[in-house]
């Protein structure tokens, strides 16, 4: 966000491309931020805004990178903006579609302890405000597996939710059968059903069935008057003129028919016999589908238009001749497979022998056939068990016969064993050999044994045994093995193959144009699903077919691909039983043909309907579509290709906080009270999963005892992470104190290797922590975690006085390193950039920021592990480096908006135009919008009220646009959601209606009103009423304000010529701008001059002689030596400065840099200036280079640095010590080097040369932090004496050398004179204070002047260049402007008023206040940030704050207070 | 007091955490009673206790003032003044014989909606416990 606010604030545009949904990465995750525990969200939120506002932004989120071509200054960006299905522009993010969305999931953002929705949004300040529906998963397998793709998932959702007829409409929309469907549907969507894992599937059909039934029953007991097979508006209003004709009123048929008919198009169903339905209605008893039913569902159908023609056979009665003759455009045949299959049976001529099939359509015609006592059905599939059950039900006994074992029966096998139920024998494994007769007659079957053969291929093949042979008694015999289609009257005309129509099974096209096929017909016997399958898919093509459109694009492919979404992590897997409808006992139902199932009650439905998983992160139902005021959702929505050009790319990259569950040991996932510290972060958080109560996920309880465990995934060479993650001993520090803020009851202890305080104000904060807040601190890896199963505390064993403790906590808190963010590797790919061998972009060696690729930059976690500041500094330093890059072409693509001339009110009477919100119905649903739009109109001062659906719509504003012109309003109320969001945006339609923007007024009566005061609908209007009064009553003493504007200077003056001085100066001269740079000594240069190496070997010496050369050739520096600053006036844009000792006494400039630098510690004791073998470490730099034997040489750490004069780390002195000791062992491996320490603070990749240090040999002795080693002299020799904390005991060692690991001290006076000089605070430690520690790292609160390098703390060389460019890019801001506005909400000071008491002066911190020639005082509206403090503390109450003036403030609480008008 | 009558409380809240405190109350949809009626200023060091003392000469039944955490706020030290000024204002209610405890002084930070619920309930509660206790001795 930093670089692209910089970026867009230097005069280019900025695309911000974003992978989540939301900008705000990880810090929006941060309950408060160390080192001053401010909230994280206070501090990151305006910045969202600013960014999701600026002109010149704009955001790409939830998009990828694709591909990346061209040359530095000339880039192709290619992006795939990955579909949300919410429209970005009509998504007001009101909530509503979150509330009633059915899924949930786990919710990430809140570390999973907590849930969200399918449709959801990361967090409630997201920036784009917008929702976005989780597609990740494939479709769940119970939709998957459906043959006609009805969304099981979708309507049981919402069936668990008692939304049947929605349930039944999101059914119909696949399956235009849902009650025969649930009722005879062999289910493979139970079959696949994931459930099935842990218990038992969810009883899909039988919902179905239920929502189905549930709406007759309605309309049977009048509580509905109308039922309709189609949802509203499904159905096209135009007719069309094409006629289609479809042959066979099956399910096929039929589904195709009625598509059809929702188009629009004229449709007849041709049906030889003398009603519709196909095998829906002849090959199904009635037992288990009821012909009522039947009917009923087909009359739903035939009502949206269908002609119907029964009675009317193909080829007999007609042909498509005749159809095209009469006009028919397309012809869909569907006519099913209704011929029973012959098989080859002795005897089968005999009297008593007849076919399954025509058994089933006598029987369906309510007829009864004409059959024996003992009735011998051969077959095993379901229609030989519909014949068996049909046949038991006309009083005879029935023995079905089959081939193979009961298990290969390819009959549904729940059908086979209610048939057994009921009464009919089973012979398996009997094949038919002859029907016995006599006279004719049947009297029996023969049948003789099938044996299965293994053959030694491993194949099986069916041999029958005519030695086991028997005679079954039967008097009826009746084959049931299969059906197929009669296409002797198509034939002659159509391709068929093997009894079948050939068909392009993606189209269902037949060899002859413009007749399609499906069904039986094509597929040969198969299922409703399947058959209604074919009918929508034949019925888009014959429309396709129409309109002339290609009929293979974007079709849905016909293969089930059968990946399904799995059971989702984290489901609750407890065991709750199947609900069964019930049944009437077997003995029962068997005499008769009534329905035997029974359906589900609502409780029945919903119970089992909860069982459902979710598995697909989106269940489609739709419940967001329905509930969408806005119309913004759209499950239709598709990835989109974006590409643009650009000169420059910042890649910020990212991190991923380290994957616990890599270290099992510390029982991560496996105990539920060991969490990490980002759940940690969470749980603190007011809008967390806790709402800020520290809990344990376990149970809830509060703990009492909290551990943290240090190190976890950092510096650790198991996980291949050994480098620092540099944050987590402070956020560990920060979390145990929040934690013990929240609750005084807990303890905390942190268990560390090393404390790593090692940024600016961080020391303080850990001795804090330490000293006063109660965190213990305990010096001790721990290895593993176990838990105690009775009290579910975790049980961790740690060394405490040389001995091993085990001590029991009730919480451990596992303080996760930072890693590489996985997509920095197809990130990297695409850019073609570098990456560590950690997975981290990788830096150009001595450039800071500065990618392998010419102009790709580098910023933030990306390029390895840092806190917030660091990563705000470089995305301002990264600007800069674009900015450099790129400043032919600034303020080129940056658009500035153009208004019209504003309308001059001033003296006009107020005319106030008052616009209340429904926000859909999130303000409407609980404050009557109409009542208050209503009594706005009778305040005085409102011409015009009204309410409106969502007053921020495009359409709304435009509306409005038109009414300030019509009504000729002058102020403007809008009564809706949060100014903090939307101020801006009507302010804008103001100005484009020719308004001053400060004539707008908002009152918010959504988050303040009906969001809050959800069951107090009368009271909440009343509430409402009272605020937009309230704001009326304001509204009336607004006054335009007109903005100053004033000129920029476009020079800088940078104060110091160290490295940072000189980086900044350089930069900003490399961006165009004439830089001042002054330097107190004679020459350039500062402390880097005493570095030779980097930690890596780098040579800095080199660097800073070219470095300087640079400076010193620049046209656009001007350098001044040996001066110093005298005086400094104005204001940002504007200042002069004098200089003394330099070329020219006084400098204009615009913006100011401070790099005055820092200096070494001068050592005190440990003898130093005492003998020659002592020195600092800087001393020893150069000195190295001398000798080639050592000896034995001994460190000392933290001398000026963490002891009671300095209370903070110098953070460079462990890797200066660790980078010289490196140096002495390559060189003189004989040589001992000892490095006494604290804590060794060598932060991120440093971490790898404290380990090639201990590799070399170098002796690390670690000393207690209030005792440090003694020097003494003995006989001209050198004796150190250290306690050294891990043996226990005091060691004494006679160096060679001592080295002392002095700090930096900041440079006081220098400092202290500037500091005077400008208005500009330093800390406790001398340094410069920026205007924020975590997000203006490099400013003032005295706007144009800026800091960076050691004035503003220890830091090092790269991070000192990588400051100062951070410095110069957001100074370049300014300077990049010709004009800058001032005024606006500032304070104003009426003269005649003022005492000149000067007590504004005093109050302002940023200075604005000035006495003027007049000798009053007045404020500098540059300067000016429009607290209003100074108007509070005015004695003589000669101050304004604009737009919250005395005045209106008064007449806003005024008017909320007085009683309400009555309307009459 | 009519004793049907809701008392009517002012909130003056700063923009950059207690307002924004009050958003996030609302979007997590925190219930508190409407008798909290928010006034939004751009930090609490622009109250002064003229516009307290007012706010109770134009009707209010108690005034609440919510600002940023100590050392969070975003003006840098407006929340200590304000802090002062209401200490001030308690002291003079006191002297005109109004109860001081109708005014009070919050720290409520941007990220704790349920902080801000919290509160006006609980200062509401307050407040009704107050004005029924004063309608018992009239």
């Amino acid at each position: 966000m930093q670089a692209a606010l910089d970026s867009a604030e230097l005069g280019y545009k900025v695309y911000l491309l974003e992978q989540e949904p939301a900008i705000g990465g990880n810090m929006a995750k941060l309950d408060k931020t160390f080192p001053t525990n401010d909230c994280a969200m206070c501090m990151i939120s305006p910045k969202l805004v600013e960014t999701g506002r600026h002109l010149n932004i704009e955001i790409i989120s939830y998009a990828d990178l694709e591909k990346v071509e061209g040359e530095a200054g000339n880039f192709t960006v290619k992006i795939n903006k990955k579909a949300r299905y919410v429209n970005e522009e009509t998504c007001n993010g009101c909530g509503e579609c979150e509330q009633e969305c059915p899924v949930a999931r786990r919710d990430a953002f809140n570390g999973e302890l907590s849930e969200r929705k399918a449709i959801y949004r990361l967090y409630p300040q997201a920036i784009p405000n917008v929702y976005t529906i989780d597609k990740s998963t494939p479709y769940a397998p119970c939709k998957g597996s459906c043959p006609a793709g009805v969304n099981v998932q979708g309507y049981t959702a919402l069936i668990a939710k008692g939304k049947f007829q929605e349930a039944l409409n999101l059914i119909r929309e696949q399956m235009p059968f849902a009650g025969v469907c649930g009722r005879i549907c062999h289910h493979p969507c139970e079959d696949n059903c994931n459930r099935k894992d842990i218990d038992e599937a969810v009883s899909v059909r039988n919902l179905k069935r239920f929502v189905a039934d549930y709406e007759k029953e309605l309309l049977q007991k009048g509580e509905i008057a109308d039922v309709s097979a189609v949802g509203e508006n499904d159905i096209e209003e135009v007719k069309r003129a094409e006629k289609v004709a479809v042959i066979g009123g099956g399910p096929g048929g039929l589904t195709c028919a009625h598509d059809l008919v929702k188009k629009g198009f004229q449709v007849t169903v041709f049906e030889a016999a003398d009603k519709l339905g196909g095998m829906m209605r002849t090959g199904i008893p009635d037992y288990r589908l009821p012909k009522d039913y039947l009917d009923y569902e087909i009359d739903l159908l035939i009502k949206d238009g269908i002609e119907v023609k029964t009675g009317l056979e193909y080829g007999k009665d007609f042909t498509t001749t005749d159809l095209k003759n009469e006009g028919y455009t397309s012809v869909f045949f569907s006519t099913g497979a209704q011929k029973a299959k012959q098989i080859p049976l002795e005897g089968s001529d005999a009297k008593g022998v007849m076919y399954g099939i025509p058994f089933l359509r006598q029987i369906s015609k309510g007829e009864k056939p004409p059959i024996g006592k003992h009735v011998a059905v051969i077959g095993g599939g379901n229609v030989a068990v519909d014949v068996a059950r049909s046949a038991l039900r006309l009083g005879s006994k029935v023995t079905i016969v089959y081939r193979r074992t009961q298990k290969e029966m390819p009959a549904h096998s729940w059908e086979i064993e209610e048939a057994l139920e009921e009464g009919v024998e089973l012979r398996n494994s009997w094949s038919p050999a002859k029907v016995a007769q006599s006279e004719g007659k049947v009297t029996g079957l023969e049948v003789e044994r099938c044996i299965t053969i293994h053959k030694g291929d491993g194949k099986k093949s069916l041999e029958v045994d005519p030695e086991q042979r028997m005679t079954i008694e039967a008097d009826t015999i009746i084959p049931a093995t299969g059906q197929e289609c009669d296409l002797s009257t198509i034939e002659d005309f159509i391709e068929t193959e093997k009894g079948l129509i050939s068909t392009d099974p993606l189209t269902l096209e037949t060899s002859e144009e413009g007749i399609f096929a499906g069904g039986d017909v094509v597929l040969g016997p198969s299922s409703l699903v399947e058959s209604v399958a074919q009918g929508h898919r034949a019925a888009e093509s014959i429309s396709r077919y129409i309109d002339g459109e290609n009929l293979r694009t974007d079709r849905e492919p016909v293969m089930d691909v059968g990946d399904y979404a799995k059971t989702p992590e984290n489901a609750d897997k407890k065991r709750i039983g199947r609900t069964e409808p019930s049944m009437p006992d077997p003995e029962e139902r068997n005499r008769t043909f009534i329905e035997i199932e029974k359906t589900f009650t609502k409780e029945d439905a919903i119970r089992e309907a909860q069982r459902c998983l979710q598995c697909a992160s989106c269940a489609e139902c739709m419940e967001c579509v329905r509930t969408c005021k806005a119309d913004a959702v759209d499950h239709n929505q598709k990835d989109e290709q974006k590409e643009l050009k650009v000169g420059a790319i910042i890649a910020t990259g990212g991190f991923k906080p380290f994957d616990a569950s890599q270290k099992p040991e510390y029982g991560y996932g496996i105990f539920p009270n060991v969490i990490t510290s980002v759940q940690f972060e969470r749980v603190l958080s007011a809008s967390g999963p806790y709402e800020g109560h520290v809990k344990r996920p376990y149970d809830g309880k509060k703990p009492k005892k909290i551990a943290w465990i240090q190190c976890v995934g950092s510096r650790d060479v198991t996980t291949g992470n050994d480098y620092c993650s540099s944050v987590c001993c402070m956020y560990a520090i920060k979390e145990a104190m929040i934690a013990k803020e929240h609750d005084p009851e807990i303890e905390p202890t942190i268990f560390y290797i090393d404390i790593r305080a090692f940024g600016k104000g961080f020391e303080s904060f850990y001795n804090q922590a330490k000293y006063d807040a109660g965190v213990r601190f305990v010096r001790s890896q721990i290895s593993s975690v176990k838990e105690n199963p009775l009290s579910r505390g975790l049980q961790l064993s740690f060394i405490k006085d040389g001995g091993y403790v085990e001590e029991e906590f009730d919480m451990v808190v596992l303080s996760v390193g930072l890693t590489a963010h996985p997509s920095n590797n197809t990130l990297g790919d695409i850019l073609n950039i570098e990456r560590n061998k950690f997975g981290f972009f990788e830096e150009k060696q001595l450039q800071p920021l500065a990618s392998s690729r010419e102009g790709i930059y580098l910023c933030g976690a990306g390029n390895g592990p840092k806190d917030i500041p660091e990563t705000v500094m470089q995305g301002s330093a990264a600007a800069a480096l674009c900015s450099e890059l790129l400043k032919s072409v600034r303020n080129t693509e940056a658009s500035v908006k153009e208004y019209p001339v504003e309308k001059q009110v001033e003296g006009e009477e107020p005319r106030i135009g008052v616009f209340v919100c429904h926000c859909g119905i999130n303000i409407s649903s609980v404050v009557d919008v109409e009542e208050v739009s209503e009594y706005l109109k009778k305040l005085p001062g409102v011409v015009h009220a009204e309410h409106t659906l969502y007053t921020c719509s495009q359409d709304t504003q435009k509306k409005m646009r038109e009414i300030i012109d019509e009504q000729n309003l002058n102020r403007i109320i809008v009564a809706s959601c949060t100014p903090r969001t939307h101020e801006g945006l009507f302010q804008e339609t103001l100005r484009e209606a020719g308004l001053n923007k400060y004539l707008f007024e908002m009152t918010d009566i959504r988050e303040q009103c009906s969001w809050v005061h959800q069951k107090e609908p009368e009271l909440a209007t009343r509430k409402a009423k009272s605020l937009v009064k309230g704001s009326v009553g304001k509204s009336a003493f607004q006054e335009p304000i007109s903005l100053k504007t004033i000129s920029i200077n476009k020079d800088a003056l940078v104060i110091g010529g160290g490295i940072s001085g000189m980086t900044a100066a350089l930069s900003l001269a490399n961006q165009g701008f004439k830089v001042h740079l002054t330097e107190k000594n004679d020459k350039l240069g500062g402390n880097l001059a005493y570095l030779n190496r980097e930690l890596d070997g780098e040579d800095w010496q080199t660097f800073l002689k070219n470095k300087i050369n640079e400076v010193e050739a620049h046209e656009l520096i001007d350098t001044y030596l040996n001066t110093n600053i005298e005086a400094v006036n104005g204001s940002i844009g504007n200042f002069s400065s004098q200089l003394n000792g330099g070329h020219k006494d006084e400098i204009e400039h615009g913006v100011t840099i401070l790099a005055t630098g820092a200096d070494e510690y001068k050592p005190e004791g440990f003898l130093y200036g005492k003998k020659d073998n002592i020195m600092t470490q800087r001393d020893l730099e150069f000195e190295l280079e001398k000798k080639e034997k050592f000896g034995t040489v001994v460190m000392v750490q933290c001398v000026g640095s963490r002891d009671d004069k300095h209370q903070y780390c110098s953070r460079v002195c462990c890797s200066e010590a660790i980078k010289n000791a490196i140096y002495i062992k390559e060189k003189d491996p004989g040589a001992d080097v000892y490095i006494l320490y604290r804590d060794l603070r060598t932060y991120t990749y440093r971490e790898v040369f404290y380990r090639k240090a201990r590799e070399l040999g170098v002796k690390f002795i670690h000393f207690p932090d209030e005792e440090y080693p003694e020097v003494t002299e003995e006989n001209n020799e050198l004796k150190v004496r250290v306690n050294d904390t891990v043996i226990n005991s005091y060691i004494t060692i006679r160096p060679d050398h001592l080295v002392l690991s002095a700090g930096i001290v900041a440079n006081n006076d220098v400092n202290q004179h500037l500091s005077e000089l400008m208005k500009l605070p330093l800390d406790e430690h001398g340094n410069f204070m920026e205007a924020h520690v975590k997000l203006r790292p490099v400013d003032f609160a005295s706007e144009g002047i800026f800091v960076c390098g050691l004035a503003h703390s220890p830091k090092n060389t790269e991070e000192n260049i990588t400051q100062a460019l951070a410095a110069a890019g957001r100074a370049a801001t300014i300077l990049s402007k010709d004009t800058l506005e001032v005024g606006g909400v500032v304070s104003e000071i009426e003269e005649e008023k003022c005492a000149s008491c000067l007590t504004c002066l005093r109050e302002c911190v940023f200075d604005a206040p000035f006495v003027n020639d007049n000798g009053k005082a007045e404020i500098d509206p540059a300067k000016c940030q429009g607290c209003g403090n100074c108007a509070a503390a005015c004695p003589a109450g000669a101050i304004q704050l604009l737009t919250f003036t005395d005045k209106q403030e008064e007449a806003l609480y005024r008017n909320i207070l007085e009683e309400e008008i009555p309307v009459e | 007091m009519d004793e049907n009558k809701e008392p009517k409380i002012i909130a003056f809240c700063c923009h950059y955490c207690a307002f924004t405190a009050a958003d996030l109350a609302g979007t997590m949809r925190q219930q508190y009673p409407p008798n909290i009626h928010i006034v939004r200023l751009p930090c609490t060091g622009k109250v002064h206790m003229n516009m307290l003392l007012q706010a109770f000469v134009d009707g209010a039944d108690a005034v609440m003032v919510a600002g940023c955490e100590v050392g969070s706020c975003h003006f840098l030290e407006g929340n200590i003044r304000a802090k002062k000024r209401v200490e001030n204002t308690k002291r003079k209610l006191e002297e005109v014989g109004i109860n001081p405890e109708k005014l009070e002084m919050y720290h409520i930070a941007a990220s704790e909606g349920p902080l801000f619920a919290q509160t006006s309930r609980e200062f509401t509660d307050k407040i009704k416990k107050i004005l029924e206790n004063e309608t018992v001795k009239t």
